[in-house]
């Protein structure tokens, strides 16, 4: 799908051993596979399935979606920072799409 | 399994209200759905009500459509003791699950808040995991004023 926008808020820098909160955001429509279109069919499925967070290739957190999740995904958590680096998140599509950004983070 | 009187007669006007609703009730997860999946998830371990899980929702919700949901478990973190996943179910949806966090040690504070949507006024179970194999619950009901699952 096109316009997808994955939109992330790190902190730019914080201290060693300091636990962070990201917040992340990602405009997708989630379509649950329920609702009926105009012409009474239903509209198929398509929603984000998967969401991963890696912090320098080691996993830090993810999360399993299912068609509950509301319109525009919103996932907020923490992490542990224990060193500089980068953040990478990828959000999976039932079509097979990737949606990635990463982020950098200093250690003060 | 010994009926007591009460549980009879509760027992029998649901049945009768479900030949009268079979078809509305049948598009929407059961209760008992909810607790074979937590059964499922917990390994057939019984999950210990409150702990350190606390799940944290609205208590009314003006829109089914995005109902902030919030789950927290009191945990060190470190690489020998932490939690391992927490799931949402909501047990009046057309399916129960909402969804699965996966936490590791990197994630410093096994926190994490989503939107989900709601049909209709029911409980939010929240189950959570940890590395030791304790398995927490939590139970919030949400009223609902407009349901969020189109139809």
């Amino acid at each position: 799908m096109d316009n997808i926008k994955p939109r992330v808020k790190v902190p730019k820098s914080a201290s060693a051993g300091d636990v962070i909160t990201i917040k992340t955001l990602i405009n997708h429509p989630m379509e649950s596979g329920l609702r009926k279109g105009k012409d009474g069919n239903l509209i198929p499925r398509q929603i984000i399935n998967k969401f991963t967070c890696e912090f320098n290739g080691k996993p830090v957190f993810s999360c399993d979606l299912e068609p509950a999740i509301s319109a525009n995904p919103y996932i907020e958590f923490s992490a542990k920072v224990t060193e500089a680096g980068t953040f990478k998140f990828s959000w999976l599509d039932d079509d097979g799409s990737v949606y990635e950004t990463e982020n950098k983070i200093a250690i003060k | 399994m010994n009926l007591t009187r009460r549980q009879m007669l509760c027992a029998s006007v649901g049945a009768a209200a479900a030949g009268v609703f079979g078809l509305s009730l049948s598009a929407s997860a059961t209760p008992e759905a909810t607790a074979e999946s937590i059964k499922n998830f917990a390994g057939g371990k019984e999950p210990a009500m409150g702990g350190d899980l606390t799940l944290t929702t609205p208590e009314i919700a003006e829109n089914g459509n995005t109902v902030p949901v919030e789950v927290s478990v009191a945990s060190p973190m470190t690489d020998d003791d932490y939690v391992e996943s927490v799931v949402i179910y909501a047990e009046g949806n057309p399916n129960p699950d909402v969804a699965v966090f996966h936490f590791t040690p990197m994630s410093g504070a096994a926190e994490a808040k989503t939107r989900m949507r709601l049909a209709k006024t029911q409980n939010v179970v929240a189950v959570a995991k940890t590395s030791k194999g304790q398995v927490f619950m939590d139970k919030k009901e949400v009223k609902v004023t407009i349901g969020g699952c189109g139809g």
